[in-house]
C-alpha cells in the first residue's frame, strides 16, 4: 500500500509544484488536476486497504472526478476571460488585488 | 386637611412645569394662562397655610405640617422629610405672592415663551422646596434645581451681557454649593448613625469638635454667603439683576436672596452655636460693611436697575447685622422682617423699573427727568416705593431695620450706632434717584409719548404695596407668628 | 370725648386717603373734604381741651401693643396732658387756617387735590406725633412729618430749586434722626422701654447712670436739632421756603418746626436728668438763635427773612427749655419751660400769621424779593394790618401774645447772665429785622411800578384766616398773663406747677429793648435817616457775613457733599474693578488652568491615542505588502504555513527553524524582488 501512496504523495508533491511556479494559468490548472488525482488515488487505496466491504472511498472518488471536472470548466471559462482581457494567460501579471 | 400641603407647594408647579411643556408652542395665551394657573394655586395654598399657621400654631416652635421622613435614597440614607415653621410660613408666602405676580409680570415675554414659562415653574418648585425641606440632602437638592432654570432665564432672556451675567451667578453659586456639599458630606460621616435629617443633625451637631464645627460653620457661611449676598461676596448680584428680565429680578431680589439667610438661621446657626458665638462679631462686621458700602456705591450708579440692585446689597446688610447678634429675638425677628420686606419692596422696585423700561428702553437715570409730570401714578408708586426702601415709619422696611437695630444694639453698641448712617444713605440716594427722574424740568420732545402705567401693571405692584403698608403698620400678627419659633432659635444658639 | 381723642389725627388722615384714591378728579370736593376733616379734627381738640381744663391738666394714657419681645415693647398709643392738648388746638387751628387760605393761594394749581392731601397727610402726622405716649410712636410720625414735608416743599417739583430743597430737607432732617435713633437704642437697651412715663419713673428713681443719660438726652436732641433747624442742622429751613408758602405757614413756621421743640419738652424729665445734656440744649438753642437773627438782618427774600426768623425764635423756645433742664439739674424749678412750650404756642400763631401775611404779597407781586415791593399798604390794607401786629407780637411789644412769651423767655434766663445778654440782644434784632421787612415791604415808594399797579388785595379765603390768626397773635398770650393764677403755667407743666409772678424790671427791659430795635429800623428804612447801604459798607465782612448765611452751606457743600459723592464714585470702581476684578480673575485663571489642561489633553493624553493609531497604521503598512496580489504567492503561504503546522505536530524545534528558513527565504525572495523592478506590470484591458 505504501507504494500505492508514495505515488499519491509525489503525484501531489508535482501538482503543488507546479501550482506553485507555473508563470501559465492553464498550466496551474493542469498541476491542480493532478492534485486532485493524488486525493482520488489515496481515496481508493484507503478505501481498498481499511474498509473494503464499503465501497465510500471509491465512490467519493467518483465524486472528486465529476467536481474536478465541473472545476475545469470553471478554470478555464475564467482563464478565457483572462486571456480576452489581459491578452495572455501569465499569472504574474494578474495581480490588480495586490495592495 | 394639611397632610400634604407642603407636598402639594412643591408639586404643583413641577406639574405645571411638564404641563407647560406639553401644550402647542405657538399658543401663547394658553401656555400664560396655564403658567399663571399653575402659580396661582401654590400662591392660594401658601397664604391658607399662613392664616392656618396664625391662628392655629403661633405660639408654638415645633415643626408642623411635617411630612415624612419616607425613605427616598437609603443608601445614603437620604429621606423626602418636609416641615414648616414660623420662619418658612412667611417664606412660603413670599415665594407664592411674588412667583404669582412674576408670572404675571412675564406676559410681555414674546421670545420661547414656553420655554419660559416652563422653567419658571421649575423655578418655584426650587424655591418653595427649599424653604421647607428638612433633610439636607434634600435641601441641596432643590438648591441646585432652582439653580438651573435661573441660568437659563437670565441667559436666553437677558440683556445685552446676559451670557456674561448668567454663567457668573451660575458659577458663583454653584461655587458656594460646593463648600455646602462638603460641610454636608461632614455632617453626615460625623453623626452616627449617619444621617442627613436636619432635626437630628441640630441635636448632635454641636458635640462636635471644636475645629471642625468652625469649619462646617464657615463651608456653609460661604455658601449661603455668596447667596445673600455678603460682601465682598456681591459683586454677582448687579451683574444678573441688570441683565434679568424684570420678573427675573424680582425673584432673584425677593425670593433667591432670602435663601441664604434662610439657611443661616435654618440650619448653620442652630448646627453650629460654638461657632455662631465665635464669628458672630466678624459677621455684624460685615453686615456693616454692607450696609454702608451698598448704599455708598448705589448713590454713584447711573442706572436705575443697578441703583435698586445695589440697594439689594445694603439692605441684605441688615439682615447680616441682625445675625451676627443671634441672641436676641429682635434682632432675628427683625432680620426676618427684613426679609420679608425686602422682597415686597425690592420686588415692586424691579417690577417699577420694567414697567419704565418697557416704555423709554433706558434705565438710565439721568435721561428722564420731571416724569412726575407726564405720568404721575407711576411716580406716586415709585416714591410710595423709595420711601419703604429708605425706611419710612408706616412701611415695613421701618419695623424691620428699627427691630434689627435695637436687636444689635443689645450685642454690638458702637457696630449698630454706625449702622443707623445707612439709614441717611438710603435716604440720599433713593431721594436723588427721585429727584432726577422725576423731579425737574419734562423733556416734552423725548418723553412726550411716555404712557401712563396700566392697569395689569398697577394691579401687580398693589398687592405689594399694600403688604408692605400693612406690616408696618401693624406688625403684631406678624411679629407672633415667628416668635416662638425664634424664641427656640435662640435657645438652640445658646447651648 | 377725651378718651376718643386718639381718633383725631384720623381725621385728616380718613380725608386724604378719601381724596388719593377716590375724589382725585373732582377738585372742589377734595378741598372741601380736607376742609370738613380739619376742622373735625379742630372740634374735637377744643372739646379734649375742654376736657382737660376740667381735669386741671391730669393726663390721661391709652395705648395697644405694636410689637412685643421679650426685650421689647413697642406700643402705639395716646398722652394726653396740657401740652397735648395746647399742641391739638394749635395745629388743628392753624391748619385749617392754612387749608382755608390755600383756597384762594393754590387757586388754579394743576395739582390742586393732591395738594389738599398732602396737607391733611401732613396734619395727621403732625396729630400722631403730638398725641403720642412714647418715643417709639413719636418717632413714627416724626419721620411721616419729614416725608410730608418733603412732598409739600418739593411740590412744585418742575424747579429745580424746589426738588433740591424737598430732598435737603429730608436728608437733613434724616440725618438728626440718626441720633434720634441713636438715642431710642440707647434707651431700648438700658432702660427697656420707650413709653415716656416708664422712663421717666426709672430717670427720677435714678436707675439710670448719669453719662448714659446725658447720652440718651443729647442723641435725642439729635433729632430736634435736625426738624427744628437747629445749628448746624439749620440749613434746610430755609431752603423749604421754595414750597407753596401757606406750607411755608403751617409746615415750616407753625407745626412741624416746633416738633423739635415739643420733643423736648415731651422728653424734659430725661434731659434735665443730665445737666450736660441740657446745658448742650441751651446752648445750641442760643447760638442758633443768634446766628438766625444776624442772617435775618440783611436777606432780601421776604420768606427768607421770615425762615431765618423762625430759626431763631425756635432756638429761643429750645433755650428756655434748656436752661429749665439746667435749672431742674440743680435742684430748682424755673420758668424755662412753661416759656418754651408758651412761645411756641403764641410763636405758632403770629408766625403763621407773618407767613400767610407774606403769601398774601407774594401772590399780589408775583416775587419773593423785598427791593421789588414797597408802599403796599396802600393796596393791601387787610395783609398790612395784620403783618403788622404779627410783626408787633414777634417784637415783643405789649400786650400782645408775643410780648407776654418773650418775657418769659427773658425771665427763664435769670441766673445765667451771658445767656441773659444775648437774649436781649437776639430780640433786638428780630424787632429790627421784623419791621425792616415791614417798612420795606408795605411803606415808602413802590420800587416796582409795574408789580405794584398789579398788586391787589388777596381774596377772602385769604385775608379771613389773615384776620383769625391776627386775633389769635394779639390775644392768645393772654392765657398766660403772669397776673393768671390759673393760666397757662398751671396747665402745661412739668412735674409741678411753677408760677413765676410779674417781673416789672424785666417786662420794661425787654419793652426798651424791643422798641429800639422798631426804632432804628424806622429811622434806617422809613426815614432813612441812616443809610442802609452806609451801614452795610461800614460793617463789610459782618454784612457779608450775615448776607451769605455764615457760609454754612457752601462749607457743608465743600466739607462733605462732594467728598461724600467722590468717595461714592471712588468706591463704585473699586467695587467694579478690585471687587469684581477678583471675581473675574478668578475666573480669568481657572479659564487658563483649563486652556493649560486642555493641552495637555490636547498633546499629552490624546497624543498617547493617536500615536497608537500611528503605530498600528505603521504596522499594517509594513504587513500589507503581503498583499501582492499574485494567487501562487498566496497559495505559497498556505502550503508553507501547512507545512509549518505539520513540523510543530512533529517536533516544535524544527518549526523555529523551519521559520527562520522563512523569513531567510522571504528576504531573499524580496532583495531578488527589488533587484528586478524592471519589470512593468501589465496594462489592463479596459474596454473587454
Amino acid at each position: 500500500m505504501l507504494q500505492y501512496l508514495a505515488l499519491a504523495a509525489i503525484l501531489f508533491a508535482i501538482g503543488v509544484f507546479g501550482v506553485l511556479t507555473r508563470r501559465n494559468a492553464i498550466g496551474i490548472l493542469m498541476s491542480l488536476e493532478l492534485m486532485f488525482n493524488a486525493a482520488n488515488i489515496n481515496l481508493v487505496v484507503f478505501n481498498k486497504y481499511i474498509g473494503p466491504d464499503n465501497l465510500i472511498g471509491q465512490i467519493f472518488a467518483l465524486f472528486v472526478v465529476v467536481i474536478a471536472a465541473a472545476e475545469a470548466v470553471v478554470g478555464l471559462a475564467i482563464v478565457l476571460l483572462l486571456y480576452r482581457n489581459w491578452r495572455g494567460i501569465d499569472v504574474d501579471h494578474i495581480n490588480i488585488m495586490k495592495w | 386637611m394639611y397632610d400634604y400641603v407642603l407636598s402639594s407647594l412643591i408639586f404643583i408647579p413641577l406639574a405645571g412645569f411638564l404641563v407647560v411643556l406639553l401644550l402647542p408652542k405657538n399658543n401663547f395665551n394658553l401656555i400664560r394662562w396655564m403658567a399663571s394657573i399653575f402659580s396661582f394655586v401654590p400662591m392660594i395654598i401658601s397664604f391658607v397655610l399662613t392664616y392656618d399657621y396664625f391662628f392655629t400654631y403661633s405660639g408654638s416652635a415645633d415643626m408642623v405640617y411635617i411630612e415624612g421622613p419616607f425613605k427616598w435614597i437609603s443608601v445614603i440614607n437620604a429621606q423626602y422629610f418636609l416641615g414648616a415653621d414660623g420662619i418658612s410660613v412667611p417664606l412660603l408666602a413670599l415665594t407664592g405672592l411674588l412667583s404669582f405676580i412674576s408670572i404675571i409680570a412675564s406676559f410681555n415675554i414674546a421670545k420661547r415663551v414656553k420655554e419660559y414659562f416652563a422653567f419658571f415653574l421649575l423655578l418655584e418648585t426650587g424655591m418653595m422646596g427649599v424653604f421647607c425641606a428638612l433633610d439636607f440632602f434634600l435641601f441641596y437638592v432643590f438648591w441646585e434645581v432652582m439653580l438651573v432654570p435661573m441660568y437659563f432665564l437670565i441667559g436666553i432672556w437677558g440683556g445685552p451681557r446676559k451670557e456674561y451675567a448668567a454663567i457668573k451667578f451660575f458659577l458663583y453659586t454653584l461655587f458656594g454649593s460646593i463648600f455646602m456639599l462638603v460641610a454636608i458630606l461632614v455632617l453626615y460621616f460625623t453623626s452616627e448613625p449617619h444621617t442627613l435629617n436636619m432635626l437630628t443633625l441640630i441635636q448632635t451637631a454641636p458635640s462636635l469638635g471644636h475645629s471642625l464645627q468652625l469649619m462646617c460653620f464657615a463651608f456653609l457661611f460661604v455658601a449661603f454667603a455668596i447667596k445673600v449676598p455678603v460682601w465682598p461676596f456681591h459683586t454677582w448680584l448687579p451683574d444678573a439683576h441688570v441683565e434679568a428680565p424684570t420678573a427675573v429680578s424680582v425673584i432673584l431680589a425677593g425670593v433667591l436672596l432670602k435663601m441664604g439667610t434662610y439657611g443661616m438661621l435654618r440650619i448653620s446657626w442652630p448646627m453650629f452655636p460654638e461657632a455662631t458665638r465665635f464669628f458672630a462679631t466678624p459677621i455684624a462686621i460685615l453686615g456693616l460693611i454692607a450696609i454702608i458700602y451698598g448704599a455708598l456705591v448705589s448713590m454713584a450708579q447711573k442706572d436705575l436697575k443697578k441703583l435698586v440692585a445695589y440697594s439689594s446689597v445694603s439692605h441684605m446688610g441688615y439682615c447680616m447685622l441682625a445675625l451676627g447678634a443671634w441672641g436676641s429675638v429682635t434682632a432675628l425677628a427683625g432680620c426676618m422682617f427684613q426679609m420679608l420686606s425686602h422682597g415686597l419692596i425690592t420686588g415692586a422696585l424691579f417690577l417699577l423699573v420694567g414697567v419704565l423700561y418697557d416704555r423709554a428702553h433706558t434705565r438710565e437715570i439721568a435721561a428722564f427727568g420731571g416724569l412726575g409730570v407726564k405720568i404721575p401714578v407711576y411716580t406716586g408708586l415709585m416714591v410710595l416705593f423709595s420711601m419703604a426702601s429708605l425706611g419710612l415709619p408706616g412701611m415695613s422696611g421701618f419695623v424691620s431695620e428699627f427691630m434689627v437695630f435695637i436687636g444689635a444694639f443689645s450685642s454690638f453698641k458702637i457696630i449698630a450706632a454706625i449702622a443707623v448712617l445707612g439709614v441717611v444713605l438710603t435716604a440720599g440716594y433713593m431721594l436723588r434717584m427721585v429727584q432726577r427722574m422725576f423731579l425737574g424740568e419734562f423733556d416734552m420732545a423725548r418723553w412726550g409719548g411716555l404712557t401712563e402705567i396700566n392697569l395689569r401693571e398697577i394691579l401687580m405692584v398693589s398687592p405689594l404695596a399694600i403688604l408692605t403698608i400693612i406690616i408696618g403698620v401693624y406688625p403684631g400678627p406678624l411679629s407672633d407668628m415667628m416668635r416662638a419659633t425664634l424664641e427656640n432659635l435662640v435657645n438652640l444658639m445658646a447651648r | 370725648m377725651l378718651e376718643h381723642a386718639y381718633f383725631i389725627p384720623f381725621y385728616p388722615l380718613i380725608a386724604f386717603l378719601v381724596i388719593i384714591f377716590f375724589t382725585r378728579w373732582k377738585e372742589k370736593l377734595s378741598a372741601g373734604i380736607a376742609i370738613s376733616m380739619i376742622l373735625l379734627a379742630f372740634v374735637h381738640s377744643v372739646f379734649v381741651l375742654i376736657a382737660m381744663l376740667g381735669r386741671h391738666g391730669h393726663p390721661l394714657e391709652l395705648s395697644m401693643p405694636f410689637i412685643e419681645h421679650p426685650a421689647l415693647k413697642l406700643e402705639l398709643g395716646m398722652w394726653i396732658d396740657g401740652l397735648t392738648a395746647v399742641m391739638l388746638m394749635v395745629v388743628t387751628i392753624v391748619s385749617a387756617c392754612v387749608h382755608i387760605y390755600s383756597l384762594g393761594y393754590m387757586h388754579n394749581d394743576p395739582r390742586w387735590s393732591r395738594y389738599f392731601s398732602y396737607l391733611c397727610l401732613f396734619t395727621f402726622s403732625m396729630l400722631g406725633l403730638v398725641i403720642a405716649n412714647n418715643f417709639f410712636m413719636i418717632f413714627i410720625f416724626w419721620e411721616l412729618v419729614g416725608l410730608t414735608s418733603y412732598l409739600l416743599i418739593g411740590f412744585w417739583f418742575e424747579k429745580k430749586s424746589a426738588s433740591d430743597a424737598g430732598k435737603k430737607a429730608f436728608i437733613t432732617t434724616r440725618i438728626g434722626d440718626l441720633g434720634f435713633i441713636v438715642g431710642l437704642l440707647i434707651l431700648t437697651f438700658y432702660v427697656g422701654t420707650l413709653n415716656y412715663q416708664e422712663v421717666f419713673a426709672k430717670v427720677q428713681s435714678g436707675a439710670i447712670s448719669g453719662g448714659l443719660l446725658a447720652a440718651a438726652g443729647i442723641f435725642i436732641f439729635c433729632g430736634a436739632v435736625g426738624k427744628s433747624a437747629q445749628f448746624p442742622l439749620h440749613v434746610w429751613l430755609p431752603d423749604a421756603m421754595e414750597g407753596p408758602t401757606p406750607v411755608s405757614a403751617l409746615i415750616h413756621a407753625a407745626t412741624m418746626v416746633a416738633a423739635g421743640v415739643y420733643l423736648v419738652a415731651r422728653g424734659m424729665t430725661l434731659f434735665a436728668g443730665s445737666a450736660t445734656a441740657s446745658m448742650v440744649i441751651a446752648s445750641i438753642g442760643l447760638i442758633t438763635s443768634f446766628m438766625a437773627a444776624t442772617i435775618a438782618l440783611t436777606q432780601n427774600d421776604i420768606k427768607r427773612v421770615l425762615a431765618y426768623s423762625t430759626v431763631s425764635q425756635l432756638g429761643y423756645m429750645i433755650m428756655a427749655l434748656g436752661l429749665y433742664g439746667v435749672d431742674l439739674a440743680h435742684g430748682h424749678h424755673t420758668a424755662g419751660y412753661v416759656a418754651g412750650t408758651f412761645h411756641l404756642m403764641t410763636h405758632a400763631f403770629f408766625k403763621a400769621l407773618l407767613f400767610l401775611g407774606a403769601g398774601s404779597v407774594i401772590h399780589a407781586v408775583h416775587t419773593n424779593d423785598i427791593n421789588f415791593m414797597g408802599g403796599l399798604s396802600r393796596k393791601m390794607k387787610t395783609t398790612t394790618i395784620t403783618f403788622f401786629i404779627a410783626s408787633l407780637s414777634i417784637a415783643g411789644i405789649f400786650p400782645l401774645s408775643g410780648f407776654w412769651s418773650k418775657d418769659e423767655i427773658v425771665a427763664s434766663t435769670t441766673g445765667h447772665p451771658f445767656f441773659m445778654v444775648v437774649t436781649l440782644l437776639i430780640a433786638f434784632m428780630t424787632a429790627f429785622y421784623m419791621f425792616r421787612l415791614c417798612f420795606l415791604t408795605f411803606t415808602g415808594e413802590p420800587r416796582d411800578k409795574e408789580r405794584f399797579d398789579h398788586a391787589h388785595e388777596s381774596p377772602k379765603t385769604m385775608t379771613g384766616p389773615l384776620t383769625v390768626l391776627a386775633f389769635l397773635a394779639i390775644f392768645a398770650g393772654w392765657v398766660g398773663l403772669p397776673w393768671l393764677h390759673h393760666g397757662f403755667s398751671s396747665f402745661v407743666y412739668h412735674d409741678v406747677v411753677h408760677h413765676a409772678g410779674p417781673n416789672y424790671v424785666l417786662m420794661i427791659v425787654s419793652t426798651i429793648v424791643a422798641v429800639s430795635g422798631i426804632g432804628l429800623a424806622y429811622a434806617v428804612y422809613y426815614k432813612k435817616a441812616i443809610s442802609a447801604d452806609a451801614l452795610a459798607d461800614r460793617f463789610k465782612l459782618l454784612y457779608k457775613i450775615s448776607f451769605n448765611k455764615w457760609y454754612i452751606d457752601e462749607i457743608y457743600d465743600a466739607v462733605i457733599i462732594k467728598p461724600l459723592l467722590g468717595f461714592t464714585k471712588v468706591l463704585w470702581w473699586f467695587d467694579a474693578n478690585i471687587i469684581d476684578g477678583l471675581v473675574n480673575l478668578m475666573g480669568w485663571l481657572t479659564v487658563k488652568w483649563a486652556d493649560l489642561k486642555m493641552w495637555f489633553d490636547k498633546y499629552i493624553i490624546d497624543g498617547i491615542v493617536n500615536g497608537l493609531g500611528y503605530i498600528c497604521m505603521a504596522g499594517s503598512w509594513a504587513v500589507k505588502f503581503m498583499q501582492s496580489g499574485s494567487l501562487q504567492f498566496y497559495a505559497l503561504m498556505v502550503m508553507a504555513a501547512a507545512i509549518g503546522i505539520m513540523l510543530y505536530r512533529v517536533t516544535s524545534i524544527g518549526f523555529y527553524f523551519y521559520l527562520i528558513g522563512l523569513v531567510i527565504v522571504a528576504l531573499l525572495s524580496v532583495l531578488v524582488k527589488m533587484t528586478r523592478s524592471d519589470r512593468v506590470d501589465a496594462e489592463p484591458n479596459i474596454e473587454g
